[in-house]
């Protein structure tokens, strides 16, 4: 009896042994690492949190009246139902024949166009056919009657329930999308 | 000539008493509106800006045409006059116009000279529907309202139960186990009280001894039992460092597979900067409020999927978005607060890596690294993310030089002097230490 006793404490350690090492596997926090001064960056990093500025967040917006460095142009024309009005008739293309790529235009505009507006442009996109987003309109829609500048400055801002996509597209990426979102319409007004 | 202009003339008036007939006609047809074509023409057209039961980027529009006739006396013609053309309204200095104008914050209503009368009288319709008569579990406030059962609670209670049987059974093993060695000692009691003899097992060379004097056996089961552990250790080191299957919970839930699986959402939509930076961003909250400023529900089988089978209340997750971006529904507060995402992969800082090279010039799919994100609820570390995992694609893949200016005249000196048609990333330099390491 008390060898079988023995016997059932050797399993019963072996088993919490076991037990032990599974349950240490743990998915929901990092492994350890061997050497976190050579793998953690001595600099800050974009999303940390930080006390080096009032808010605790490293991620900083630019200060107010500036711009980024390279070719930046600012956009002049505001935010406003004047402003929309004006873009819509004054607003032209920077781009010329030759500048305008219609394969990135596509490219970019079944990214973050299509979802919605649908890859013809008519409104119906994956998001709109699943009735999770309603009422978009398609660019040959008479009451709204899009035109360049106008489609520039909705891309810019946003309008209505459609937010403003300047961070995600670039101004010559912004003026492609507009160049290739005229194509569509010129299709659908066929 | 006089002639030409009467014969003009009656034409005109001929066609005025026509078109005066077709809007008499219609307005007759008018007074019947068709909901199902209204459901569908207000989904096209209205939807974007105006939902039933609570207010948009325009106020809610359930039964407007009544509430309208109620409180400001305005009939039909009026809101015909208003939606074909709400900006021409505002100018003629209508007086409700101009004041429904400065109430939503100046926001201009697109024209829409394309619907007819009977159009805008079935959109009307559809407005004027009581929901609880087509369904009603629509809304609590319905005669027919059944309350759902609390899935919330249901997932609670099941998590609890499965641990309490778990307990229980074995709290029932270990008295079943108890009961049994208690059994066999009063029995050899009882045996030892009527003097029968327990039978003793015949003595024997324990089996230990019989092992541990056959040394040969000693030596081989040694040499097996290091090797073992040797390769149990070599695991063990290998993998410190290594976060494969690293699955944080994150302060919002937000479920991959709805987003880019269900809804199939370009991975580039939200984490667009992966197209032309170093990094992939963790998207900003206005990237979700693209969406979400018209989307503050899920839909009602979503929802129940999600307490069901993940215990996730959706409607829950996108109010914490809401307050964290500072939106209350109609208009930002202006009040946000960040929201603290945890960071899942993760290179040391002695490695170097480009999301614009890998997803832009070379036009690697995302799934490539990250796996199958389009069908994670939660989402996990897929890769190992080591260098012999980085070494291993760069020797297998081949550059897409196709399209690639940029590498016609590298590509054509470096076949000609490795002798191949196809040129790996290795034989472009892609195992070269300085290029992730310096």
């Amino acid at each position: 009896m008390h060898i079988n006793m023995k016997i059932a404490l050797k399993y019963i350690t072996v088993l919490v042994m076991l037990v032990g090492f599974v349950s240490c596997q743990k998915n929901s926090r990092p492994n350890y690492q061997y050497m976190p001064n050579m793998y953690e960056p001595v600099g800050y990093e974009t999303y940390q949190e930080s006390d080096a500025f009032a808010n605790g967040v490293e991620a900083q917006l630019p200060a107010e009246g500036t711009i980024p460095r390279g070719d930046f142009m600012p956009y002049e024309i505001e935010d406003t139902n004047e402003g929309y009005e004006e873009a819509k008739a004054n607003l032209k293309s920077p781009l010329d024949s030759i500048q305008v790529d219609y394969t990135e235009g596509k490219v970019l505009y079944d990214i973050y166009c299509g979802i919605c507006h649908g890859t013809k442009g008519n409104g119906k996109g994956k998001l709109v056919e699943r009735e999770k987003i309603l009422g978009v309109p398609s660019y040959d829609d008479q009451g709204r009657a899009i035109t360049t500048g106008s489609i520039y400055h909705v891309i810019y801002y946003g309008k209505n329930t459609m937010g403003s996509y300047a961070n995600q597209l670039n101004e010559n990426e912004r003026w492609q999308v507009v160049a290739y979102v005229e194509k569509l319409k010129a299709e659908l007004e066929k | 000539m006089k002639q030409v202009i009467c014969q003009n003339l009656t034409s005109k008036i001929l066609s005025l008493g026509f078109i005066l007939l077709l809007t008499f006609s219609t307005s007759l047809n008018a007074q019947e509106g068709d909901p199902a074509n209204g459901k569908s023409l207000f989904n096209a057209n209205c939807a974007a800006c105006h939902k039933l039961d609570a207010p948009m980027t325009g106020p809610a529009l359930r039964n407007v045409e009544a509430r309208l006739y109620d409180e400001e006396g305005l009939d039909r013609e009026w809101l015909n006059a208003w939606i074909r053309n709400s900006n021409a309204l505002i100018k003629s200095g209508d007086a409700y116009a101009n004041k429904i104008y400065n109430e939503w914050n100046q926001t201009a209503m697109n024209a829409f000279p394309q619907l007819s009368d009977q159009d805008i009288s079935d959109i009307l319709a559809y407005t004027a529907v009581d929901p609880c008569e087509l369904n009603p579990q629509s809304s609590p406030d319905c005669p027919g309202y059944i309350p759902p059962p609390q899935g919330d609670d249901q997932a609670g209670t099941g998590g609890i139960s499965n641990n309490l049987i778990l307990g229980a059974l074995a709290v029932l093993f270990g008295l079943l186990a108890m009961a049994l060695i208690l059994v066999k000692r009063t029995l050899n009691r009882f045996a030892e009280a009527k003097g029968i003899e327990v039978i003793a097992e015949t003595k024997r060379k324990p089996i230990w001894k019989a092992f541990v004097e056959n040394q040969f056996l000693v030596l081989v089961t040694a040499i097996f039992f290091l090797l073992a552990s040797g390769y149990f250790v070599y695991g063990y080191f290998m993998q410190v460092g290594v976060d494969q299957g690293y699955e944080p919970i994150q302060p919002i839930h937000y479920s991959h597979r709805i987003h880019a699986g269900d809804n199939g959402i370009d991975c580039k939509y939200c984490h667009s900067s992966a197209r032309v930076s170093k990094h992939s961003g963790i998207p900003s909250l206005n990237i979700c409020m693209n969406c979400h400023k018209s989307i503050s529900q899920v839909a009602e089988t979503t929802q129940q999927d999600g307490l069901k089978e993940f215990g996730v209340d959706y409607n829950a997750e996108i109010q914490k978005l809401y307050e964290a971006v500072g939106w209350d529904g109609t208009a930002y507060t202006g009040e946000s607060k960040p929201v603290k995402w945890i960071r899942i992969h993760n290179l040391p800082d002695f490695a170097y890596f480009n999301h614009s090279q890998h997803v832009s010039v070379a036009g690697v799919e995302c799934q490539t690294c990250h796996g199958p994100v389009e069908e994670m609820e939660i989402m996990y570390q897929h890769s190992p993310l080591t260098m012999g995992w980085c070494i291993n694609c760069h020797r297998e893949t081949n550059v897409k030089v196709k399209d690639n200016g940029y590498y016609t005249k590298i590509h054509e000196e470096l076949s000609k002097k490795y002798g191949v048609e196809q040129l790996t990333a290795a034989q472009m330099g892609g195992l070269e230490c300085g290029k992730c390491h310096y």
